[in-house]
């Protein structure tokens, strides 16, 4: 099968996702690449240089917007900042960031709530490609108007616009948002917790991994937070099915927010 | 299983139908409507009272209970797993729609084969006809609703040009046959 020999090959393990949304990735990645069978595309995949990069943006889903479900991010700002205002120094964790959508947002309430400047953001992601593209910093500039109706929604304190200048085709955003942003190549499938952190935001990943791979995922999120960390979910992930439903708390609970129960 | 989809118009044609099926109804039945993504669907709570039977939103990874209606929520694609649990994702959108009813319905008959039945009701697009085909391919019955008395008809007219489906009906008589079927 494929997904066990790009394992074997790239150390990418994709074993632990769910079966319907992957196939039909898979299928749409045959149909672009032009692969008339799975085995086609393996041995594409395993022998030519660029099959494997080309294959892993079919089988990530790099489908984001900033500030979605808006109601998320007024709960973090309204019911979490309050919180990390009392520490002297944060660690913030936004796993499986895609290209950046989520952590140019959180930067922005982070600043509005005069948390930028000691937070530290590590955003991380198995996509290469991704991890460029939210390095850069540009959006589609087609998006802003969604993403400002968005942003005020949150409860957003500027004008959206304040934070990007329309440039090479798209909005680019302040660099400054960035500056205490560490983007990272990390896996929730193999790699391990990396840091302490105070809040963990990881948003419509968990969907695409199955119960075990999620157990996994969730003890790393687990392990990672400080006493009584937060974590933040998408708005129909649940941890109500997981072997770690009673060690987090919800803060918020439509919203997806939940605190970790210490131990 | 039962899928069933349906777009403009859908909701009520829902109405008409899912009041219909007895307490001791075999099969889940699974629905899909589209709806803005931009708000939460009510859809659940909707039904919940005219229905004889549980009706919930569809939760990622909950495993499917016979005689329970399941909603798709808005926002997310909805799939059916093989070890016979929903997933979500937020895939880009399938002709227009998120929640798709094809992926739904492409899912659930991998799963299922020939113990699904799909039901496609009105609409206003295309959605819908390339998962009733899977189904028809897969050994499941496909009943349309009869587009001479759809809301919306190209939605029952495309899958009927594409998949010729086992039952063109109208609503009135997918409402007698819908209580007939049963998990083989």
């Amino acid at each position: 099968m494929l997904v066990e020999a790009v394992y074997l090959k790239y150390n990418y393990d994709f074993r632990d996702y769910t079966g319907a949304s992957q196939k039909r990735r898979v299928l749409v990645a045959m149909r672009e690449m032009e692969c008339a069978t799975v085995s086609e595309l393996q041995s594409r995949v395993l022998h030519e240089p660029n099959g494997f990069a080309q294959l892993l943006q079919y089988l990530t889903i790099p489908v984001t917007e900033m500030f979605r479900d808006p109601d998320y991010f007024l709960a973090v700002r309204e019911q979490v900042a309050p919180f990390l205002k009392t520490y002297p120094s944060l660690k913030i964790w936004v796993a499986g960031c895609s290209t950046g959508e989520e952590v140019y947002s959180l930067a922005i309430l982070l600043k509005e709530e005069g948390l930028l400047e000691r937070s530290i953001i590590y955003a991380t992601d198995i996509n290469p490609e991704s991890l460029e593209a939210a390095r850069r910093g540009v959006f589609p500039l087609d998006r802003m108007r969604l993403y400002t109706e968005n942003y005020q929604k949150s409860g957003g304190k500027a004008a959206f616009s304040d934070y990007y200048t329309a440039a090479y085709g798209g909005a680019l955003f302040e660099r400054s948002l960035m500056e205490n942003v560490t983007f990272a190549d990390h896996s929730l499938s193999t790699d391990s917790v990396f840091s302490e952190t105070h809040f963990v935001s990881c948003r419509n990943v968990l969907i695409y991994f199955n119960r075990r791979l999620q157990d996994r995922v969730l003890g790393l999120f687990h392990d990672s937070l400080c006493h009584r960390g937060f974590l933040g979910l998408g708005s129909k992930e649940s941890i109500d099915f997981s072997s770690y439903a009673e060690r987090f708390e919800p803060l918020a609970r439509r919203e997806r927010v939940f605190r970790k129960v210490s131990p | 299983m039962v899928v069933i989809g349906g777009s403009a118009g859908g909701v009520d044609a829902l109405v008409g139908l899912l009041p219909a099926l007895p307490a001791g109804f075999g099969p889940a039945v699974t629905c899909i409507l589209h709806v803005p993504p931009d708000r939460d669907s009510r859809l659940a709570e909707l039904f919940a009272a005219r229905a004889l039977l549980p009706v919930r939103e569809a939760q990622d990874k909950e495993p499917i209970q016979p005689g329970t209606v399941y909603f798709a929520g808005s926002g997310y694609h909805l799939s059916v797993e093989q070890d016979r649990s929903f997933s979500l994702s937020c895939e880009p959108p399938v002709q227009f729609a998120r929640p798709a009813i094809d992926i739904l319905m492409e899912s659930a008959a991998d799963v299922y084969g020939p113990a699904l039945a799909g039901i496609l009701l009105t609409g206003a697009n295309f959605d819908g006809a390339d998962g009733m085909c899977r189904i028809r391919e897969r050994g499941g019955l496909t009943i349309v609703q009869d587009p001479e008395e759809a809301q919306a008809r190209s939605m029952p007219e495309e899958a009927i040009r594409r998949c010729a489906p086992h039952l063109v009906l109208p609503l009135s008589a997918i409402r007698t046959v819908l209580p007939l079927l049963e998990t083989p």
